[in-house]
């Protein structure tokens, strides 16, 4: 049975359709990619799958089990993570405290057992450093990593990576993909919208291609690359 | 020019501003709710406290242990069945349904208990007074500030050093991004009126032992308790302290001078502060 899996999902926005009837199943311990033109609607999936939107028509199935209707924090609860494409930390916390808050509640660790899960996430994504500064004033780097060390303090089975590669130096994402690479070797699915190709293909086995909203296309990686359509819409290549 | 008595009396009296206070600071805090009705809980507790001691005839002390968990519940109704319904990207509707609140509450109390002037009567504790060196103290004086420098260390040890705390820090930052860290916000706004109304209870007790009340006193006490939080900075708990005795200094010392100045010394000191900094004594450091 797919972990998560979306059924004709459709969204729009007054006569803007943003989702377009989208479907996918994503198996347990894939890595799946999401590409697109800007606009495409790749955000606007994951505010679906999250529960930050509610679909006009569609099911959002996890585990078999639809949660279109549920809340933030039920999908949450029940193994969706998510990193936002612009970070979004507790600037007023501690990088730790950050993690903490995921752990004690998302996570639905004990108060005995979060601090050292934390601390480990910490030291896995390169911020055991700057555990105890502020969370507002963290470059970027140290931002993004928060973004993923503060999903996966959620204790999630599938994770959502909104661009998270984006805005980084070669000489980081390959540090940031190192990280990714090694969560997902730890069967923690991961579906993962991203501009920056070579880090994502690294990554995943296969892509989506989504084009005003409408699923274009589903294959594996090399197949959706050489595809002469996607060239076209999406690398805005002549064939 | 000013007596050392006269500076000891308006330091303790700032102990009970800060009461008035902190439960304010705390919701404003988290939520970005301005309480209108805060001064109209805090008599409500005053009224409680007294109508438990009636009932039972046990000591103030003791009605207001009783009735801090009876204000906590009120409190946690309170926002799960009415200020959750309107807090959003606006503030006004929150605002306005506060100030409905406040009326209410007003006109419920003159409803059941006239508007009377009562007082709690806590016993022979009320007279007694401690001397140190030159200067006398009473003991319910110095009892309330000795309260408000505890509820205010309970409240940073609770908003530092817990889980509910850091829980109350995320979703002040964010809280549609505390909803994706599984925090359900509506139940932690609900804990923390709820907490507020337990410090109001505390607040009640010693407002009702120090002075009179009738039902109509809670806006002038919800004024003290602005300036406090205003002169402490938006968020300092500690600052919230400090303003309430920057207030209590001033009225004592005004009245000093001249004993028909005592508020206006106060309102006046707000303004100067505000004057020479705009966003209190203790701002938070990053904003």
């Amino acid at each position: 049975m797919a972990l998560l899996s979306l059924q004709s999902v459709s969204k729009s926005f007054g006569a803007l359709k943003v989702t377009d009837d989208v479907s996918f199943d994503l198996q347990p311990g894939e890595a799946l990619g999401i590409i697109g033109p800007n606009g495409a609607g790749k955000s606007t999936l994951f505010n679906l799958i999250t529960g930050n939107l509610r679909p006009d028509s569609g099911q959002i199935l996890l585990d078999g089990r639809d949660v279109s209707a549920d809340s933030v924090m039920a999908r949450c609860a029940a193994g969706i993570g998510r990193s936002f494409q612009i970070p979004q930390p507790f600037g007023h916390l501690s990088v730790y405290e950050n993690l903490l808050v995921a752990a004690r509640f998302g996570g639905g660790l004990a108060a005995a057992e979060a601090p050292g899960f934390c601390m480990d996430i910490l030291r896995r994504t390169g911020l055991a450093g700057v555990a105890d500064s502020p969370a507002g004033g963290l470059p970027l780097l140290s931002r993004k990593r928060l973004e993923l060390a503060r999903a996966m303090a959620t204790r999630p089975r599938v994770l959502l990576l909104d661009e998270i590669a984006g805005g980084l130096t070669d000489a980081e994402c390959v540090e940031l993909v190192a990280t990714i690479r090694a969560i997902h070797a730890e069967g923690t699915a991961i579906v993962w919208i991203e501009h920056v190709l070579h880090a994502l293909n690294s990554v995943v086995g296969r892509l989506i291609v989504l084009n005003f909203g409408r699923l274009l296309m589903v294959g594996d990686v090399k197949t959706v690359m050489n595809s002469a359509e996607v060239r076209e819409i999406y690398l805005g290549a002549e064939v | 020019m000013f007596s050392l008595d006269t500076i000891v009396q308006g330091l303790l009296l700032g102990g009970l501003y800060a009461l008035f206070a902190a439960g304010l600071s705390l919701v404003f805090g988290i939520m970005r709710l301005v309480n209108l009705a805060h001064g109209d809980l805090i008599v409500l507790g005053a009224y409680l406290i007294l109508g438990l001691g009636t009932v039972t005839g046990m000591n103030p002390f003791v009605a207001a242990l009783i009735a801090m968990p009876l204000m906590f519940g009120l409190g946690w109704l309170l926002q799960t069945r009415l200020l959750n319904r309107v807090l959003g990207e606006d503030i006004l509707p929150p605002l306005l349904v506060t100030f409905g609140l406040s009326v209410v509450i007003q006109n419920g109390l003159l409803a059941a208990f006239t508007a009377d002037s009562r007082k709690l009567a806590a016993g022979p504790v009320e007279s007694a007074s401690v001397a140190i060196g030159p200067v006398h103290m009473g003991v319910m004086p110095v009892l309330t500030l000795a309260t408000a420098v505890a509820v205010i260390l309970g409240l940073n040890l609770l908003f530092y050093r817990t889980a509910l705390g850091r829980a109350f820090r995320a979703t002040s930052d964010d809280a549609v991004t505390a909803q994706l860290m599984g925090i359900r916000p509506q139940r932690i706004f609900a804990m923390a009126t709820g907490i507020a109304l337990v410090v109001a209870a505390i607040a009640a007790l010693y407002l009702g032992t120090r002075a009179n009340f009738d039902p109509s006193i809670g806006p002038a006490r919800l004024l003290y308790a602005f300036e406090a939080v205003i002169i402490g900075g938006l968020g300092s708990l500690w600052g919230t302290l400090a303003g309430g005795v920057v207030i209590g200094l001033a009225q004592t010392m005004g009245a000093a001078v001249n004993p028909e100045w005592q508020i206006l010394a106060g309102h006046v000191a707000f303004v100067l502060i505000l004057m020479v900094r705009p966003r209190g004594l203790f701002p938070r450091a990053i904003d």
